[in-house]
């Protein structure tokens, strides 16, 4: 039996998806913008990101009218709690965007430091990772939420990589390189951060599929469940 | 927590039709119970199986038990003004008797006590109406008939009513369907400073109301107690799809 909120849940779901595909865009650009050292790209991340916030609000009102007029039980209240909280995730998300776009602007005029090769692949999991994340959402995929949380190690492993490297190749050696390497530093722990963000989102997928809350209990998933 | 009411593969038929079908269900003691679904489940069935009041209806046959305090009131020397007196009911409508509050208040007393003291019978009135939270505003119109007091104080007299014999469960079928959203609140207020010193269980249409004061829950449907459980988990996490149909609003 279709239900009048029906309608309503599926605009929701919209929402989400289309905040997430902004979110999947600014990250794009924003290593776009690195890589290509692309100025106008990165100042755009910036100003763009007003759209992603006004979204936010909107989502989040849609979320709380929902609850107000509804007193959704079950399932819809566990997809329109979920649906609030990775809201924020996406919002943070494209807020990191943001940060990398601001990191580049600071050293585009300076000469290039190193071929990029660890960042981009590091951008590359990251960007994965959000898409895989919020097509979780959007399927309900509870295999692909937990495929997000597993990619979060390789994550950690790159961030730890290109670290080492900046610090005891560049910084150590040559201090004159550090303001050019602390900026890489910062974008690597930018693009890791992104990565923890969506493993949220898979956790938050969980929970709205199979009500059981295994943020902050990992035993939970090592048993199968 | 203790058990205070337990049926073992409880089925009841009203005639040919079966109402109630292969119930088990465990009831504990100082909480409130909701129970649940659509007309005709057999929600108000079960809840008057708890003091027989469906023995009043001709062709009603039982099988299977339920055991208050481990002593099964389906026996047929089970004294049913006894059970009545520690089983009370509260219904839809709030149906004082035509008398005065006081009146209405010691009339199970003056039933159930073999002489009564005026004294004692003042003090039954004021604990019981200070047990319902209507004492400041009716010690000053004890002789008033009952039936000019307000929807809500009349629900909250019947209360009074029945906590006046001193029963053990309080048994509750859509007590507040004919109330406002505000008496409504203040009877569900009532209810939570209730289940200290009773077991409680109610019969209603309004899962809200199911949600917001009960601790357990009991969901049935034709006849059959499909899920019971923490009423947290019910209306966050129910286990069978039936149950998240019917509390989602897809049931039908």
């Amino acid at each position: 039996m279709e239900r009048h909120v029906d309608q309503e849940l599926k605009e929701l779901n919209k929402d989400i998806l289309k905040m997430g595909a902004l979110a999947e865009e600014a990250i794009y650009k924003s290593i776009e913008a690195l890589k290509n050292r692309d100025k106008e790209m990165a100042k755009s991340i910036i100003d763009n990101d007003a759209n992603i916030d006004k979204l936010e609000l909107d989502v989040d009102e849609k979320c709380i009218d929902l609850i107000a007029r509804y007193q959704p039980m079950a399932k819809d209240l566990r997809f329109i709690t979920t649906g609030m909280k990775i809201n924020a995730e996406l919002e943070r998300i494209a807020d990191i965007a943001v940060d990398i776009a601001q990191r580049t602007l600071e050293i585009v005029d300076k000469p290039l430091l190193k071929p990029l090769i660890d960042i981009p692949k590091l951008a590359a999991v990251a960007q994965n990772m959000v898409k895989m994340s919020i097509d979780a959402f959007v399927k309900g995929d509870i295999a692909l939420a937990k495929k997000v949380l597993s990619s979060d190690s390789e994550a950690d492993q790159l961030r730890d990589v290109i670290q080492k490297e900046l610090i005891e190749d560049y910084m150590v050696k040559d201090g004159t390189t550090a303001p050019r390497a602390v900026q890489l530093l910062l974008i690597a722990r930018f693009l890791e951060r992104i990565c923890d963000h969506t493993t949220n989102i898979a956790e938050d997928v969980i929970y709205m599929v199979q009500a059981e809350v295994v943020r902050h209990h990992p035993e939970k998933l090592q048993n199968g469940k | 927590m203790r058990q205070k009411i337990i049926t073992k593969n409880l089925n009841l038929w009203y005639g040919s039709f079966q109402a109630l079908k292969n119930v088990n269900s465990k009831i504990e003691a100082n909480r409130i119970t909701a129970i649940i679904g659509p007309s005709g489940c057999g929600k108000s069935t079960l809840l008057r199986v708890f003091n027989r009041m469906n023995d009043l209806i001709e062709g009603v046959r039982t099988d299977g038990e339920v055991l208050i305090d481990d002593t099964n009131i389906l026996n047929s020397q089970t004294d049913l003004v006894v059970l009545r007196k520690k089983v009370g009911m509260v219904f839809q409508r709030p149906n004082p008797f035509p008398l005065s509050i006081y009146e209405n208040i010691v009339f199970g007393e003056k039933i159930h006590a073999d002489h009564v003291i005026r004294d004692k019978l003042d003090e039954i009135v004021e604990t019981s109406l200070k047990g319902v939270l209507l004492w400041d505003e009716l010690k000053d119109k004890l002789n008033e008939p009952a039936l000019r007091l307000s929807l809500e104080q009349k629900q909250r007299l019947c209360i009074a009513r029945l906590i006046a014999v001193k029963p053990d469960v309080l048994l509750m079928d859509e007590p507040c369907s004919t109330l406002d959203p505000q008496a409504t609140a203040r009877v569900e207020e009532l209810m939570r400073e209730l289940k200290n010193r009773y077991t409680i269980i109610i019969v209603t249409h309004n899962m809200q109301q199911a949600a917001r004061v009960s601790d357990d829950t009991g969901f049935m449907l034709l006849g059959e107690l499909i899920e019971f459980g923490k009423t947290q988990e019910i209306f966050t996490a129910p286990h069978d799809k039936r149950t998240e149909d019917y509390i989602t609003g897809r049931y039908g």
